[in-house]
């Protein structure tokens, strides 16, 4: 038998992969009803439409062809497909002693939250589908077909925008190898995600000063550049996405130095 | 009579006992302390300034002036407060007990179910908020001159008493749905994003979503109406209508919790 082992290695992780998705989407669907409610949860941007809606915020937004409506709506379906959840997942694993086996496993532990949070999301999309239809009743004229190519575009832009947050949320999961409750953590980590995506408020309304050092931040690209993607406002797209892979191989390099010292330094929940 | 006031006095001696060990827990972690007050401080300079964007375009959010919806979000700071103290701890124990069977024990012990259920547990992390949300208040309050006297604080805290009291009856009456569906979990959090819109004066949404949060889920009454009848934007009287709606979600929580526990078939029987 002769094969190259270096292409058999590849194509023996992406059959990791699609087992990994195949699995943890069986999974997810054994939970249909609690991600329904996990998506209901998620409407704090309808909120802020309804406030935003009673203010002159357009005389405060320089940009031609800024729709709030669509701002926000096209917010909404973003934050929806950009969940992530993973440092409370790994902090229950190593807290319940179950990261020993996993760690056993020839697929890096990664791969498994990651999959799980894809899986999840493909999940969501009929239950998204159904909150969209109805929100159409709910706001007439407030709808918009965006072109195919600009939907294939931006459901890649969303993909990218959520996997940078995973990464954030995964780098600081790796505390969890040197404290317990690390989930608090991840209270912190709602604030800047809050305040400096563009959730609450389009940066377009924040003054010059602020809204400059929200750019420093990976939090504006990860929402604020595919709801506007979305909507159609205007965006540099290239720069965008540029800046998305640079936080995302970033975020990977120090995650996995992280992972490494932190595995060398984990002792096992009661051994 | 004495009896019944004996009984009061163990309860309060029982429930002090609670809350001395769920400390003493909570406290091994103090690091926490430190994540909460940076959250806390986070949340509030957030909320400011989203506030002073809205404010940026025009000198009224829903006819309330900045320092008057300065008190509607500390109000919303205090009861976030109440949640992470007592609310979120207790409750989110419900579900395990209907999952693991262990509600059994719980249904047996000389005590009534509802107040060992809300009350066991007390946890520190709370006070951050709680006291941040007050010192906005008292802050608030000076700057529009309304003056301090003994009545009014009394006012406010009667108010703060009601809208604590709907907020959880509102928590209890879901966290009790568990009893059919186990996993409600989740509803909780479903409540807590829906109550966010607190943070702001009623007046500030657009109609439809003002009826919604009028009528459907009463989180005018959390925050906007202690608020008005602080700052005397009506009258005393409203007191009354907080405390009648506050004693009418207390008591169908109460109703709801028994007719709950008469569907309650314990686990793996």
């Amino acid at each position: 038998m002769s094969y190259k082992p270096r292409q058999h290695k590849v194509l023996w992780f992406l059959r990791v992969i699609k087992s990994l998705l195949i699995n943890q989407y069986a999974l997810m669907m054994e939970y249909r009803a609690e991600i329904a409610l996990w998506a209901l949860s998620g409407i704090l941007p309808l909120i802020m439409l309804g406030l935003w809606s009673q203010t002159n915020i357009q005389d405060l937004i320089e940009l031609q062809g800024f729709n709030l409506k669509r701002y926000f709506l096209s917010a909404f379906v973003v934050r929806q497909f950009t969940v992530v959840w993973v440092i409370f997942s790994f902090e229950e694993d190593i807290v319940q002693g179950r990261l020993s086996p996993f760690l056993l496993q020839p697929v890096p532990l990664f791969w498994r939250y990651y999959t799980s949070h894809i899986a999840e999301q493909i999940t969501r999309v009929p239950i998204v589908a159904l909150m969209i239809m109805i929100l159409s009743v709910v706001l007439p004229n407030s709808f918009w077909l965006p072109k195919f190519t600009e939907l294939i575009l931006t459901t890649f832009v969303i993909f990218l925008a959520f996997t940078v947050r995973f990464m954030i949320h995964w780098a600081f999961a790796m505390s969890c190898f040197w404290v317990e409750r690390a989930s608090s953590i991840e209270r912190l980590l709602l604030i800047p995600y809050l305040f400096f995506s563009g959730l609450v408020a389009p940066i377009d309304t924040f003054p010059k000063e602020i809204s400059q050092i929200a750019y420093l931040t990976p939090y504006p690209y990860l929402l604020s550049f595919p709801a506007n993607l979305l909507s159609g406002h205007h965006v540099n797209i290239q720069l965008n996405i540029m800046i998305l892979i640079f936080w995302a191989l970033f975020l990977f390099l120090i995650s996995t130095l992280a992972w490494k010292k932190g595995v060398k330094h984990f002792t096992a929940m009661g051994a | 009579m004495k009896s019944k006031f004996n009984k009061y006095i163990n309860i309060s001696m029982v429930l002090l006992r609670f809350w001395q060990t769920s400390l003493a827990i909570e406290l091994e972690y103090q690091l926490n302390m430190l994540i909460e007050l940076v959250s806390v401080l986070g949340n509030l300079f957030g909320s400011l300034f989203i506030l002073s964007l809205f404010y940026k375009s025009g000198p009224l959010l829903g006819g309330w002036n900045f320092f008057e919806a300065l008190i509607v979000l500390g109000i919303y700071m205090i009861l976030e407060g109440i949640t992470t103290s007592i609310l979120a701890p207790n409750l989110s124990r419900i579900v395990n007990h209907v999952k693991n069977g262990t509600l059994d024990y719980v249904l047996l012990k000389p005590i009534d179910s509802q107040l060992w259920l809300s009350l066991r547990i007390i946890s520190p992390w709370g006070l951050p908020s709680q006291l941040i949300g007050i010192l906005l208040i008292i802050y608030s309050l000076v700057s529009i001159q309304v003056d301090l006297s003994l009545f009014n604080i009394l006012i406010f805290f009667t108010c703060l008493f009601a809208s604590s009291l709907i907020l959880y009856s509102l928590w209890f009456l879901l966290a009790s749905t568990s009893i059919w569906f186990v996993k409600v979990w989740n509803a909780t959090e479903v409540l807590r994003s829906i109550l966010v819109a607190g943070r702001y004066p009623m007046s500030a949404y657009p109609r439809g979503l003002r009826t919604i949060f009028t009528f459907l889920i009463p989180i005018a009454f959390l925050t906007t109406v202690p608020a008005e009848v602080i700052i005397g934007r009506v009258s005393n009287e409203y007191i009354a209508i907080i405390l009648i709606i506050a004693a009418i979600f207390f008591a169908i929580s109460r109703r709801f919790w028994k007719f709950a526990l008469l569907h309650y078939t314990s686990a793996s029987s």
